[in-house]
């Protein structure tokens, strides 16, 4: 545990560099240094950007630049990819240190790590690795939490993961595993329903009862993206979480049962590689936000219950 | 801290197991993984090779674009394939990586016929570096041409944080530049030694080809000399050494911030 408080910050009051945009309800997509002209040479619409903080953690140059211009007028949400929480070695102070001073530098209006590792001795993968679940390992990834909310004085969001294997050592469901992570931590969650889909497939259950069985309160922000498919060695379907595709369909339906369930929660579209033109990703998110509109006025007008 | 987290001698972390064979091909599945319902995790694991393997090459080719483009993308996969299982990164910045890949390519068995493709792909690291380098305004002309004439041979100068020189025995900047763009490629007949110069100075890369005896010049006046040595070791260099073209020079790439007179007559 920490002394962190569910819904506080605990950053003393101070002169605000970037204007305080809210993000509820909000779809946004990741941002690629591309898209910007693009971007710029529209009027503000509304929407959040999100970006790996990893790449902009040099000192300086264009891709600041580009951010810093974005800011102004969106919010942003800092996605760290490689603190390898999820790993039993300790964390790197150092990256630790990097990623807290974007936070401070940029006021992001979310912010969210994977359950995965990354790093192992000096070797950095490069990918985000799945861990067993055991009460060895939720111990580890509890200090781990607590160290990097401790360090940038506010709560992260944990995203669940999709995994291509599972380990004979867990002993416990990965949605159990996620709500002791949030319940002992008071961390959030970034829910990723393409995960959830993915992972689903992989291993051979239900999609909806996995959504059933998250803590969909503690949710802070849903992420959705596209995947490709591949094979088992059985030859059955084993999709690869690849972020390269339109989102689709059955992850679309998924998407709707859970802003039905937990209200319109922030929703980024995640896009990384065979990057499109910049309307078809802004299509994408027009997508999330007329689920997300249709659910906040349904609350509105049915005066809705609470997640 | 050793007693919460065991040596690997005593018993390895799953983390250690999991990440013995994701870099070496020939390493078996790890037991502990499987897949649902006792299926094979032959396949499912291979996918985590390939995500880890794949990645680190288009972080290589990435940084090395002209490099790529040279040897054909079969040949650099390859290339690049080689250098990422004998050097995985150790930091989590990508951009960092492949800071050791111009001397794996130096020494690269079948890149033995194209020896000006490690000083390219050196250009292209610096690139990179300047790119990612701290935003400082670079020195401006007013501030030298205020110094007294006599104190100039003394002024010691400090090095832009982009800056960077890359000598090479090889045409390397020109094969830089024709690779570093999509465009026609003409037979280069040089084989005339170039040096590069890599700044900064707003938010615009520049690669400059450095006229005889300025690597020198400039080179000792980043590691801090005079700008009294700094000429001195150019002219020892190359007699023909045109100063006051230098100094312009310098100037408008932005390869200093800010200067301090010295103690030098």
């Amino acid at each position: 545990m920490n002394a962190i408080s569910r819904t506080g910050d605990v950053r003393p009051d101070r002169r605000l560099r970037f204007p305080a945009l809210p993000v509820a309800a909000e779809a946004g997509t990741s941002f690629k240094h591309e898209h910007l002209s693009a971007i710029l040479a529209e009027s503000p619409q509304g929407g959040f950007f999100e970006v790996h903080a990893e790449n902009y953690m040099g000192a300086g140059g264009p891709l600041h630049q580009a951010l810093e211009r974005i800011r102004r007028d969106h919010p942003v949400s800092l996605h760290g990819v490689c603190m390898s929480i999820g790993g039993p070695q300790p964390l790197d102070r150092a990256h630790l240190a990097r990623f807290r001073a974007l936070v401070e530098r940029y006021e992001p209006a979310l912010v969210s790590e994977h359950l995965a590792w990354s790093t192992h001795a000096t070797t950095y993968f490069n990918d985000l690795l799945p861990l067993p679940y055991t009460q060895a390992t939720l111990a580890q990834v509890c200090e781990h939490i607590d160290e990097v909310q401790d360090a940038i004085g506010r709560r992260i969001l944990i995203e669940n993961p999709s995994t291509y294997v599972a380990f004979v050592s867990s002993t416990m469901s990965e949605t159990d595993f996620i709500r002791a992570i949030a319940c002992r931590t008071g961390c959030g969650l970034l829910l990723d329903v393409n995960n959830v889909f993915v992972s689903a497939t992989n291993h051979g259950y239900a999609a909806l009862d996995y959504l059933s069985d998250f803590p969909l309160a503690e949710v802070g922000e849903i992420h959705l993206a596209g995947h490709t498919e591949q094979s088992d060695d059985e030859g059955e379907r084993l999709l690869i979480d690849s972020h390269d595709e339109p989102v689709a369909d059955a992850v679309w339906k998924l998407y709707e049962m859970a802003i039905s369930r937990c209200g319109p929660i922030p929703t980024l579209i995640e896009w990384d590689s065979k990057i499109p033109a910049w309307p078809i990703l802004r299509a994408e998110a027009a997508a999330a936000q007329a689920i997300l509109d249709r659910f906040a006025s349904a609350r509105a007008v049915g005066g809705g219950h609470a997640a | 801290m050793l007693l919460d987290y065991p040596t690997e001698k005593l018993q390895p972390s799953f983390a250690a197991v999991f990440a013995q064979g994701l870099t070496d091909p020939a390493r078996a599945t790890p037991v502990d993984v499987v897949g649902p319902r006792g299926k094979a995790a032959i396949k499912r694991y291979n996918v985590y090779r390939n995500n880890v393997t794949v990645s680190l090459i288009n972080a290589l080719a990435a940084t090395y674009p002209a490099v790529q483009r040279i040897t054909g993308v079969e040949f650099f996969r390859a290339m690049a394939r080689f250098h990422v299982r004998a050097t995985p990164p150790t930091s989590p910045l990508l951009f960092e990586y492949g800071r050791d890949f111009p001397a794996f390519i130096e020494g690269y068995e079948h890149a033995q016929d194209m020896p000006w493709l490690a000083d390219t792909a050196r250009i292209e690291r610096a690139w990179l570096d300047a790119y990612h380098a701290a935003d400082v305004p670079p020195l401006s002309p007013d501030v030298l041409a205020a110094v007294p004439s006599d104190r100039l041979g003394g002024l010691v100068f400090t090095a832009h944080p982009a800056a960077c020189i890359v000598r090479s025995a090889y045409p390397a900047v020109a094969i830089f530049a024709m690779n570093r763009v999509e465009g026609r490629i003409t037979p280069l007949r040089s084989s005339t030694a170039e040096d590069a110069l890599i700044t900064r100075p707003d938010m615009e890369v520049a690669v400059r080809l450095l006229p005889p005896g300025g690597a020198a010049f400039l080179k000792s006046l980043i590691d801090g000399g005079t700008l009294g040595a700094a000429a001195a070791t150019a002219f020892t260099e190359t007699p023909s050494f045109d100063l006051p073209a230098s100094i312009a020079g310098m100037i408008e790439a932005g390869v200093f911030t800010t200067i301090h007179l010295g103690d030098w007559p």
